[in-house]
């Protein structure tokens, strides 16, 4: 049995310590990342998430300066960005996509500076990489009680509001009638929003968080219309990318072209677009199987 | 500060700016903003593959940030353009960091390509940054009028039998040409402020398109020689002065533009 699984996992997989500390943390995030990420999609906030990723490099980076750890860059960093936002009024269709640019844009500049510090005045290499780019390797095992804590309350808060949150973002007129307030449930969900993709840019790195966020998400939604389903299957699509992720980056190091590992981020990523890409080819097969049997 | 390789900075540094005025206006007319901010990310794998490969930067570049403009083309077509931007921006910047990872002088090199750097022109890619400049802006000049009525008009557009469609793809490489040209210097997550913070500041000032436009390249060139001026006299990277001026640029935009708001309609 150990023989025919050598071939998927390399020696050493299922001992190693920062493996069980990768898996830990990459499917506590995947699974809320998953859930939060549906109402993402449907309400069209991918640029915002985009957006609370690139701010939260520039937590992140401040947490190196000061030498914290970086969750809590990325969370103050992120929870400050939703609260700009909202303020200045993300739910305006017009022009909103300009103000969550200047702010990326100012944002990442504040990322270089202080990267730029961190390089220059502690002499600490991979901040850049580890702020920008994450390692899932490299998360400390004390933060793991952390992650999981914030994953629930994330969760908790989408769970707890789906109803008026997936209403308000069908249709923001309909959930009026019904006299829910559909500012007050946008301002928590882009809390819960922020959260999440703290947890994503601890995962798999602050640039490129996003894509646990948006594509799991976007791949569930294409294979089923059911809300709960799709949260659940968004879930389960993250974890297994993660999962892909951390086996493929640790068998890497036995391949070229230097024997020292591809990064765990890129394979996580290359899965979920190959998800995505995936599906569509899946939902178009079964569509045209349909719209044949109906005609 | 103006002499060596400097030189080098300051001219291509007026070029992108010009350019990045321009392009970036329609970007912002057009509401592509998510688009403008994803090419240049896709074009961080391509200099990584460059330098990898031991070829030409721009090479590099140009390939895969048309690559990336034509990936989020075809996927948008086949669903939600903003998750298609989304994920080919990520799986771009993923891509990049595996290239580097493969190389030797990984962390200074991520670094220089993200945000920047003022030596990063060097003097054999002047010229075709030169070029590549000319042509963008020879390109949008072409296609001003169909470019300016589909991104302002699109139903006015359609009724006219411009296509739509064929103009997004043209808005595309044009920004992925902006995009090669500029990355060198300005960085790939910062060549997006440059993008749209001039542009936004003069679209509050003036809803008309040419003066918009002038106005746009006029902010965007003053953005690139205080970043440059800024980043050579104190060794911080271009990439933070440009995002800080591009953001205080659109702030006296929108301040500007306030007590007059009630004045006159305003388009957005």
């Amino acid at each position: 049995m150990n023989r025919l699984l050598v071939p998927v996992f390399a020696p050493g997989f299922f001992t190693s310590g920062p493996v069980h500390t990768a898996l830990a943390v990459g499917t506590a995030v995947a699974i809320v990342c998953g859930a939060v990420g549906v109402f993402a999609v449907v309400r069209g906030q991918s640029f915002a998430a985009e957006t609370l990723s690139d701010v939260g490099a520039a937590g992140g980076s401040v947490s190196f300066l000061v030498g914290l750890a970086p969750l809590w860059g990325f969370l103050a960093a992120g929870a400050g960005a939703a609260t700009v936002m909202e303020l200045i009024g993300i739910q305006r269709p017009r022009g909103r996509d300009l103000a969550a640019g200047i702010v990326l844009g100012a944002s990442l500049g504040l990322a270089a500076l202080f990267l730029y510090l961190v390089a220059t005045y502690h002499g600490t290499s991979g901040a850049t990489i580890g702020v920008l780019f994450g390692s899932l390797f490299a998360v400390d095992p004390s933060a793991i009680p952390a992650v999981v804590a914030l994953s629930v309350v994330s969760a908790g808060l989408v769970g707890l509001l789906q109803r008026p949150l997936l209403l308000s973002s069908l249709s923001p007129d309909l959930a009026h009638a019904r006299g829910i307030s559909v500012r007050f449930v946008g301002a928590i969900y882009l809390l819960a929003l922020a959260v999440s993709v703290a947890l994503a840019a601890l995962t798999i790195g602050a640039i490129l968080g996003t894509a646990l966020l948006i594509g799991p998400a976007a791949t569930a939604l294409r294979l089923t219309r059911h809300p709960g389903r799709a949260m659940l299957l968004s879930g389960a699509i993250g974890v297994l990318a993660v999962w892909a992720g951390v086996v493929l980056s640790y068998d890497s190091y036995l391949w070229p072209p230097r024997g020292r590992g591809w990064p765990v981020s890129f394979f996580v990523v290359a899965s979920v677009l190959v998800f995505y890409v995936g599906s569509a080819v899946f939902a178009r097969s079964r569509h045209g199987r349909r719209s044949a049997g109906r005609s | 500060m103006f002499s060596g390789v400097m030189v080098n900075a300051w001219v291509a540094g007026s070029v992108v700016a010009v350019v990045a005025g321009t392009v970036g206006f329609f970007t912002v007319v057009r509401g592509s903003a998510f688009v403008a901010h994803a090419v240049p990310n896709g074009s961080f794998a391509g200099a990584a593959a460059a330098s990898l490969a031991g070829v030409n930067a721009l090479l590099g570049l140009g390939v895969f940030s048309l690559l990336s403009a034509l990936g989020i083309g075809w996927l948008s077509r086949r669903g939600r353009p903003d998750v298609a931007t989304a994920l080919v921006l990520t799986f771009m910047l993923g891509l990049g960091a595996l290239f580097l990872s493969f190389g030797s002088e990984y962390e200074p090199q991520v670094y220089s390509l993200l945000f920047g750097d003022v030596l990063g022109v060097s003097s054999r890619e002047l010229v075709p940054t030169l070029a590549l400049g000319a042509v963008c802006v020879l390109v949008v000049t072409l296609v001003l009028r169909p470019l300016l009525v589909t991104s302002m008009l699109p139903e006015v557009a359609r009724a006219h039998g411009v296509s739509v469609a064929t103009m997004e793809i043209v808005f595309l490489i044009v920004v992925a040409l902006a995009t090669t040209m500029t990355v060198p210097l300005v960085g790939t997550l910062l060549l997006f402020s440059l993008m749209i913070g001039a542009p936004a500041a003069a679209r509050a000032v003036t809803n008309r398109p040419l003066p918009a436009i002038a106005l746009s390249v006029a902010l965007a060139v003053a953005t690139i020689w205080i970043a440059i001026a800024a980043a050579y006299a104190t060794g911080f990277p271009v990439g933070f002065f440009v995002g800080a001026t591009s953001a205080l640029s659109y702030a006296f935009g929108r301040l500007w533009r306030a007590p007059r708001r009630g004045a006159r309609p305003s388009r957005w």
